[in-house]
């Protein structure tokens, strides 16, 4: 083991210094070619959380790790690469913390059943499911499924008692999900939040029976409650995020706990979906021994994820830049844009790591940019073009705006003399990326 | 038609039969309509809901398969869709709603299930699932333009008497025999996504000029053009 990471700490440094990339996953890999248990190994003896969602789960684990941090040092995968080389690479350098400290990790829904059969008693925080891109295989149902086979099977197993077996996991998950909901009831320990669901549209079927979900909200209540005619149904959650309400400021919340505590987010990070991910990251600190006083304020000193809202120059101009991969994401991202008539700048690329069809930009609402100019760049640009067409958004498309020639940008881009006002610039994965390379934005965590 | 009635569009079920951008058919549709001066009516009906029969045009999109056969299961108790299609309305299948249209296609975890069975073909798997860009030469008159889109499934199709082959593949899967698609009276059923209606507006005319009875004056769009020239460049290449 001591050799296998070695070496991977070699291959990890030699990738970063030929700048073949990060390091950090090479490093994983060339661990788990030696030894395949490694991650086993490398996890023994600490507190395993995994983070798992379609989206949100970047950020829960960085605010995860940042309230853990508080309180007392934690490891974490915060470049966001969250399939088991990046989790090993994680483990493996982090040897400034206590042998013995919490791993806060990231991991990609389709890794988490694999990932789980090597972990010992994990704590699962699992925030929501929903559709990524046309080529993916993994239907958000068949996630799902396989989700609650991997749980039944540990759960099935430590009942069991059989001799080295491990303890069965415990999740937080959010109760609002059908399909999470489905996953997580096969655990016998889970604490339910009701963090909302902005995105419905991939749970419409129960995914107990196959007959179509219920849903209405009860007068009085923002979150709507769900139901299926053969019984399942939304669990009583025991943490509920509220709208701040009146006199709060537009981006408060309240987080209320099981007895009646009631916790004001205030955050740093913008939007309804950074609320969420907040409400499961204070219950899983929670839950790990550290009191949402302590987590708060924690929270409250996050202000980018993975580069996300970093605000860096391109083209001269100030742009902050945010990340839109799919439709549950992008319908968080309209509400923080700046006010039109603002300009955005849309970049979208279909490499691997976006999915290789942008199909998906029909599912976002984009007639809500309509009274706002929008430049269309990345290699799918047309794709995007035509999306604004037929959205009636005045747009055009520009293969690199971001030329140190600030003429390339089109004259409703171009910031008036003595405007230091911000740019919007949204980008898929790559192109996103992209961006922040272009812009020298930091990158925390590598 | 033009200024006589207003032209009623429906979506069936698009939380079932929509999951990969396949809403954008009704989008496109209706402001391809419009542009060409005609008042239209679009309705997304919500799952479950009972189909109108009056219609003038039915779309149905993509969809997980549990999501697909509770949408069929619906359908067939409800009637609707297949007494609008007696009645001759013009319905277009995408995928999944194709599949559902035809007698029979694979259910939950492969079991045959009964579709609608307004459209003269037969779903069973494919070998292996087809995901990726599909190109195909149109074999259905007036079309001329090659069709493009995306593909994701794992059924393969197969046409009876009654039906015909839209096109035939240059690159994918299609209906798996080196076709793609059928075309039976005023039914039309692909496995085009994209949305296949805003890849191939000549197809999207064709489908409306169904509906209005003549054919549509052309309406050109530079932004359609540069994307149907990116994506035959790319998968020809």
């Amino acid at each position: 083991m001591r050799v296998a990471t070695a070496l991977g700490k070699f291959a990890g440094g030699l990738s970063k210094s030929l700048h073949r990339g990060d390091g950090l996953v090479i490093g994983g890999r060339v661990i788990m070619a030696i030894y395949p248990g490694a991650f086993g190994a490398l996890a023994a003896g600490r507190q395993v959380v995994f983070v798992s969602a379609t989206n949100g789960k970047t950020t829960t684990t960085k605010l995860l790790a940042a309230a853990m941090n508080a309180a007392a040092p934690a490891v974490t995968n915060s470049s966001g690469a969250n399939m088991p080389a990046g989790l090993v690479a994680a483990l493996a350098t982090a040897s400034r913390t206590p042998p013995n400290a919490p791993a806060i990790l990231e991991a990609d829904e389709t890794y988490l059943p694999t990932l789980l059969a090597q972990s010992t008693a994990p704590l699962l925080v699992l925030g929501n499911l929903s559709r990524d891109q046309l080529d993916r295989v993994g239907e958000v149902a068949m996630v799902a499924r396989r989700w609650r086979k991997a749980f039944a099977d540990r759960v099935a197993s430590a009942e069991a008692g059989t001799a080295g077996t491990a303890a069965a996991p415990a999740a937080i998950a959010n109760a609002d999900d059908p399909q999470v909901v489905w996953a997580a009831s096969a655990l016998t320990d889970v604490i339910w939040v009701s963090v909302g669901q902005q995105w419905t549209a991939d749970s419409a079927v129960c995914p107990a029976c196959g007959s179509i979900v219920q849903r209405s909200t009860s007068p009085g209540e923002t979150t709507p409650t769900w139901w299926c005619s053969c019984g399942f149904s939304r669990p009583t959650p025991s943490w509920r995020l509220v709208s701040g309400g009146r006199g709060a400021a537009d981006d408060d919340a309240l987080l209320i706990g099981p007895d009646d505590e009631r916790f004001r987010l205030r955050l740093e990070l913008p939007g309804q979906a950074n609320q969420a991910n907040a409400a499961l990251a204070i219950v899983a600190a929670d839950r790990l021994g550290v009191r949402p006083g302590v987590a708060l304020p924690a929270l409250a000193t996050v202000s980018s994820v993975g580069g996300r809202y970093q605000t860096v120059t391109l083209g001269g101009r100030s742009v902050r830049l945010l990340l839109g991969k799919n439709p549950a994401g992008w319908s968080e991202i309209f509400g923080m844009l700046a006010p039109a008539p603002a300009p955005v700048v849309i970049a979208i690329n279909a490499r691997a790591a976006d999915g290789k069809d942008p199909s998906w930009l029909w599912d976002v609402e984009f007639e809500r940019l309509a009274g706002r100019f929008v430049l269309a760049t990345g290699e799918r640009r047309h794709d995007l073009a035509v999306r604004l067409l037929y959205a009636g958004v005045e747009h055009a498309t520009v293969a690199d705006p971001w030329t140190p020639d600030a003429a390339a940008l089109p004259a409703q881009l171009r910031a008036a003399p003595g405007d230091g006002s911000t740019l919007d610039a949204v980008g898929t994965y790559t192109a996103f990326r992209e961006l922040l390379r272009r812009g020298g934005g930091a990158d925390d965590g590598r | 038609m033009a200024g006589e009635s207003r032209l009623r569009l429906v979506s069936i079920y698009p939380t079932l039969l929509g999951t990969y951008g396949d809403g954008g058919n009704l989008r496109v549709l209706s402001a391809r309509a419009r542009a060409r001066g005609y008042e239209v009516d679009a309705v997304e009906l919500d799952a479950g809901a009972p189909v109108p029969e009056t219609a003038d045009l039915y779309v149905l999109g993509g969809g997980e398969d549990d999501a697909q056969v509770a949408a069929a299961r619906t359908l067939r108790a409800d009637g609707g869709l297949a007494r609008a299609a007696g009645r001759g309305a013009v319905i277009v299948g995408v995928c999944a709603g194709y599949q559902l249209l035809g007698a029979v296609f694979p259910g939950s975890g492969g079991v045959p299930e009964p579709g609608v069975g307004i459209f003269d073909v037969t779903t069973d798997r494919l070998a292996k699932r087809a995901v990726g860009e599909l190109l195909a030469t149109p074999r259905y008159e007036p079309l001329r333009e090659p069709l493009t889109g995306y593909e994701n499934h794992a059924g393969a199709t197969h046409l009876g008497a009654a039906a015909r082959a839209l096109a035939t593949v240059e690159q994918g899967i299609g209906n798996g025999d080196g076709t793609e698609g059928a075309v039976q009276g005023r039914v039309l059923g692909t496995y085009l996504h994209g949305p296949g209606l805003a890849r191939n507006p000549e197809l999207a005319d064709l489908v409306l000029s169904w509906v209005v009875g003549t054919d549509l004056p052309a309406w050109e769009q530079p932004d359609i053009d540069a994307l149907r020239a990116e994506r035959l460049a790319a998968v020809r290449r």
